[in-house]
């Protein structure tokens, strides 16, 4: 029994594998920025909310002002996301086309 | 139907948070669509995604309608028991998966988990269960969008059917345009959306009871007793709130059941497979181990603020049955703004869910059927063409089977006990399969069928009244450990009756053979020591040892 060698094969999957030299996948957008972008806006939105809230709407949340809590949480997790994004940017997907970065 | 004293009080602020979401939802589904050329692109996203988005689409493809509804149902119902479902139940089995399955799934290459039985065995095993995976994922497809049309019409007032034909468009519209990818990418962003509407709501309730102490304390005082607060404490006999042994927790939920669902469901698994490298597609499901770990913190605390401030919780139907918890505290205790990220988180989830269900059955559609059974040969072309309409067929049969599942009160309860007993088998049958490299093609298909027809007649009998467990979580077990005694018995005995498999048709799939590469397709800085999948498995079995700990 050898141990080196390659997985068994089969035609149906090294068909889909031959189609993969013409993968778009490359072009993949990067989800941090989306992921960024809603949490800045939910943020603000909610902030907003959360300092002009009223005395009912305190009271509701059994005296935390979650409003403005919530809102400034997650507008510091949108600009950590898109800080990462820009500090860290995707590595290009493809290992065949690129040497290692380092 | 019940609602009215659902019915939150959103305004204009919380629909403009709602609307924010689902334009976002779809705005990823057709930037997604930039990604696709090929069908690998569309059904497995071109295997290119890093492992922190493929692990928390992981962990979000389970977040679906029955988990955060159904575990902070539980988490009132059962008290800190419930947390079985994750530490015993979940964590090992994604660890297990990460560390000794994916390298033969995803050094196979196969596009598929029904693939891997047709390699492994023969084309009867996989066209059985190919079949009864696209069955399967169809109708609980149907379900969550019927839970989540529910949801929409208690809390928001939308009548059922413009719930459901919203939910279905949106999740249909951003697959078949975005494929796997806008999937994928949906379910990462879900899992944030998802914490930010659950954490306010535990928050909250945990100040109103007065901290964890309070909570504590008000539970010991609630119908559930000191026991509520015990996870291990109470199960040397059957008297507890949950009803079972610890034999039974550990091998029935934690082993057979929970095995089962995470190492064998196609609409999990094929989150790891779209992973850019093995290293990736093995740290998947660990990583998702992670988030695992800290969520009953916002499905079972909120459960027990439930069950101490709400008064009446528990009722047998109405609007203070144990499934409103945590949309009762959401009208109970959020002011508008968060009140409207915690309907869209909860939006989010049912969403997730469904879409987990579509994406599963859209890919063994085309690849295990279409391209397998009926047409042979094609271009790729054909077959992207094929799965944008498998998602169209998989959507539109979903509306179909929400609507059946309207017309029955416990119908959910039914189709998820059911399939839950279709994984039993289907685990034993792989984890011999993998093992055992003499196990035959033959063997393999008769102990799928034998050991599924074994779980399903114990299921019936006991609907029929002929046998009798104490509860229907005691049948899940003996159900699923019935199952895999069957399996492992009719392959050893048909094993040396029938010819095994040459061994270079197995290299790659069983254990022992070779032909797996750890390491042939590791990117700079795969090899750091902190992304090791066996240390990060290890800590995260660790953890969830050590968090029983205060709950004992």
């Amino acid at each position: 029994m050898s141990n080196d060698g390659q997985p068994a094969q089969d035609p149906l999957i090294d068909e889909t594998q031959a189609e993969e030299r013409r993968s778009a996948a490359a072009r993949l957008f990067d989800i941090r920025r989306v992921i960024g972008g809603l949490f800045v806006a939910y943020g603000i939105i909610v902030t907003l909310i959360g300092i002009f809230d009223s005395r009912a709407e305190i009271d509701k949340a059994e005296g935390v002002r979650i409003n403005l809590w919530a809102g400034l949480v997650m507008l510091a997790f949108g600009l950590l996301m898109l800080l990462w994004q820009w500090v860290r940017p995707a590595e290009a997907p493809n290992p065949n086309e690129q040497q290692p970065d380092s | 139907m019940d609602g009215g004293g659902l019915r939150l009080n959103m305004n204009g602020l919380d629909y403009l948070i709602l609307a924010l979401y689902f334009v976002t939802v779809l705005g990823v589904g057709f930037a997604a669509r930039r990604a696709i050329r090929t069908s690998v692109d569309f059904f497995l996203s071109g295997r290119s995604l890093p492992a922190w988005v493929t692990g928390l689409a992981f962990v979000s493809a389970n977040l679906g309608a029955l988990e955060i509804i159904g575990m902070a149902a539980n988490g009132a119902q059962y008290g800190v028991m419930t947390v079985h479902y994750y530490w015993i139940g979940a964590v090992p089995a994604m660890v297990f998966l990460g560390i000794v399955m994916m390298p033969f799934y995803y050094g196979s290459k196969v596009r598929s988990v029904p693939e891997y039985l047709r390699l492994r065995f023969n084309r009867p095993t996989h066209l059985l269960n190919a079949l009864s995976f696209a069955v399967a994922q169809v109708l609980i497809a149907g379900v969550n969008l019927y839970a989540l049309a529910l949801v929409m019409q208690a809390l928001l007032g939308w009548p059922l059917w413009t719930a459901i034909v919203v939910g279905a468009a949106i999740v249909l519209a951003y697959i078949t345009i975005g494929g796997l990818s806008g999937a994928i990418y949906n379910e990462v962003l879900q899992f944030f959306v998802i914490l930010a509407g659950l954490i306010p709501v535990t928050v909250i309730g945990l100040v109103k009871v007065g901290g964890v102490s309070g909570l504590m304390d008000a539970v010991r005082d609630s119908k559930l007793g000191e026991a509520g607060l015990h996870a291990w404490q109470d199960t040397a006999s059957t008297d507890n709130p949950l009803g079972a042994q610890w034999i039974g927790i550990v091998f029935g939920l934690g082993f057979v059941l929970s095995f089962g669902y995470w190492t064998t469901n196609f609409a999990e698994v094929q989150r790891a497979l779209s992973a850019k490298n093995m290293s990736a597609a093995r740290r998947t499901p660990i990583i998702a181990a992670y988030p695992k770990l800290f969520i009953p913190l916002v499905t079972i605390i909120p459960g027990l603020v439930a069950l101490v401030t709400v008064k009446g919780l528990g009722a047998d139907k109405g609007d203070l049955q144990y499934n409103n918890a945590i949309p009762l505290l959401m009208r109970d205790l959020l002011p508008n703004g968060v009140l409207g990220v915690a309907v869209t988180g909860l939006l989010a989830s049912f969403m997730a869910g469904m879409a987990a269900n579509v994406s599963g059955f859209n890919t063994v559609f085309t690849y295990d059927i279409w391209q397998a059974y009926v047409r042979r040969g094609r271009s790729d072309e054909y077959y992207l063409r094929i799965g944008r309409w498998a998602t169209v067929a998989a959507v539109v049969i979903g509306i179909g089977t929400a609507f059946i599942a309207s017309g029955f009160s416990n119908i959910m309860n039914y189709i998820q006990a059911l399939f839950s007993l279709f994984n039993a088998p289907l685990f034993a049958t792989f984890i011999i399969g993998m093992f055992w490299k003499r196990m035959s093609a033959l063997a393999g298909f008769w102990s799928l069928l034998l050991g599924t027809l074994a779980s399903l007649a114990t299921y019936l009998l006991y609907k029929g009244g002929v046998i009798g467990f104490n509860s229907d979580l005691e049948e899940s077990f003996w159900g699923a450990g019935i199952a895999f005694v069957t399996v492992a018995v009719v392959a050893a005995i048909l094993t040396p009756l029938t010819a095994p498999k040459r061994d270079e048709e197995l290299r790659g799939l069983v254990y022992g053979l070779g032909g797996v590469d750890l390491k042939g397709d590791v990117l700079a800085g795969d090899a750091v020591w902190y992304r090791s999948p066996v240390l990060l498995g290890v800590i995260a079995v660790a953890l969830a040892a050590l968090f029983y700990i205060p709950v004992f």
